[in-house]
């Protein structure tokens, strides 16, 4: 384990945080606020740790809604986790079983975006044998568990103080906007090629379009769907004799 | 068990699942057909924005251009590009949102 790389990963992760503490503490508060308890609050933010889909879950079982309706909720906004999983496999593949699921229970948007920045960088190319390229390599989890591992804590401790303040936080102050700003700051430096911009815009149109037809929380994960086969429609890295069917 | 904590377990479950996927599979995996290569170059990309642009222009129930939300994303992307500054970014994006319903635009 590398402590270089670790230490940077907590610092690219650092500034984050002023997006997700407020959000963990939305998610302490919300249950408690709710009448679930202090224990239910926790519970989603250990075990399932995942902000957005904890609080559609809360909103379900605060209407009365039944266990499976709110664990589905909560699921069908996870589905992107699945394509950051297929995302970041290649880059981990080397490390062992176990540390690719303890990868796995931290993945966030936030540690999932930071990382795919640091990796597919073009001095971090996957089939580097060389020993700078094995040095790299073996570096990544370093890297990655340093940003999970900050937020996993920032938001455990966040959601902690949510339950115990409750209602204290001012409904003036729009931290709920502090989420996409976070994210947009990640998606910037990803709009390098014009592959890229294609698949950022079609993934944004497509998730609204799927949002005013009444999709709901399936939306995200159908508009990144869209975007990911309109940009790799467009990309000619990697051009082929035979364009890809469709 | 109480319904919620039913509900936690079940979600901790399929959500782990989830993230577990690919990476359960990552060792069996070989070197990348270009094709998917190229479809996982697009995730980050498609991904962030489809969490990104209706938080700008669909704030609440419908399609809304003329709202606060929208020119304070747009600003605070104009930052985000320049200076890939996180704070900075959260400060002009968060701040524009407050002047602009300061100023009465709801």
């Amino acid at each position: 384990m590398s402590t270089g790389e670790f230490t940077a990963g907590i610092r690219s992760i650092l500034p984050m945080l002023i997006g997700v503490v407020p959000f963990g503490l939305v998610a302490g508060v919300t249950p408690v606020a709710g009448g679930l308890g202090a224990d239910v609050g926790i519970g989603f933010s250990t075990l399932v740790f995942a902000g957005a889909s904890q609080l559609a879950a809360i909103e379900v079982l605060t209407g009365g809604g039944t266990a499976i309706v709110a664990a589905l909720a909560a699921c069908t906004i996870n589905l992107r986790m699945l394509l950051y999983s297929a995302s970041i496999a290649p880059y981990l593949a080397h490390e062992s079983f176990a540390r690719r699921m303890l990868a796995a229970y931290l993945m966030t948007d936030q540690a999932y975006a930071v990382s795919i920045n640091r990796w597919a960088g073009p001095s971090a190319g996957l089939a580097a044998g060389d020993a700078a390229g094995l040095e790299r390599r073996r570096h990544r989890l370093a890297f990655y568990l340093g940003a999970a591992l900050t937020l996993w804590c920032s938001w455990q401790a966040s959601t902690v103080a949510g339950v115990l303040v409750g209602n204290a936080v001012p409904d003036s102050v729009p931290l709920g906007f502090a989420v996409p700003l976070v994210f947009l700051v990640l998606l910037v430096p990803t709009l390098t090629r014009a592959h890229a911009i294609v698949a950022a815009l079609v993934g944004g149109v497509a998730t609204v379009v799927g949002h005013e037809l009444g999709v709901g929380a399936l939306s995200v994960m159908l508009g990144a769907v869209a975007g990911i086969v309109a940009g790799a429609l467009v990309d000619d890295d990697h051009p082929e004799p035979d364009p890809v069917p469709t | 068990m109480s319904t919620a904590w039913t509900a936690i377990l079940l979600a901790a479950v399929g959500t782990f699942a989830m993230r577990a996927s690919f990476l359960a599979a990552a060792d069996r995996l070989t070197t990348l057909p270009p094709r998917v290569e190229r479809l996982l170059r697009q995730i980050p990309p498609a991904a962030l924005a489809a969490l990104v642009v209706p938080a700008f222009v669909r704030p609440g129930d419908a399609v809304d251009l003329l709202q606060p939300q929208l020119p304070a994303g747009l600003l605070a992307g104009l930052v985000a590009w320049r200076t890939r500054n996180v704070a900075l970014t959260l400060v002009v994006g968060l701040g524009s949102l407050l002047v602009l319903r300061w100023l009465g635009w709801e």
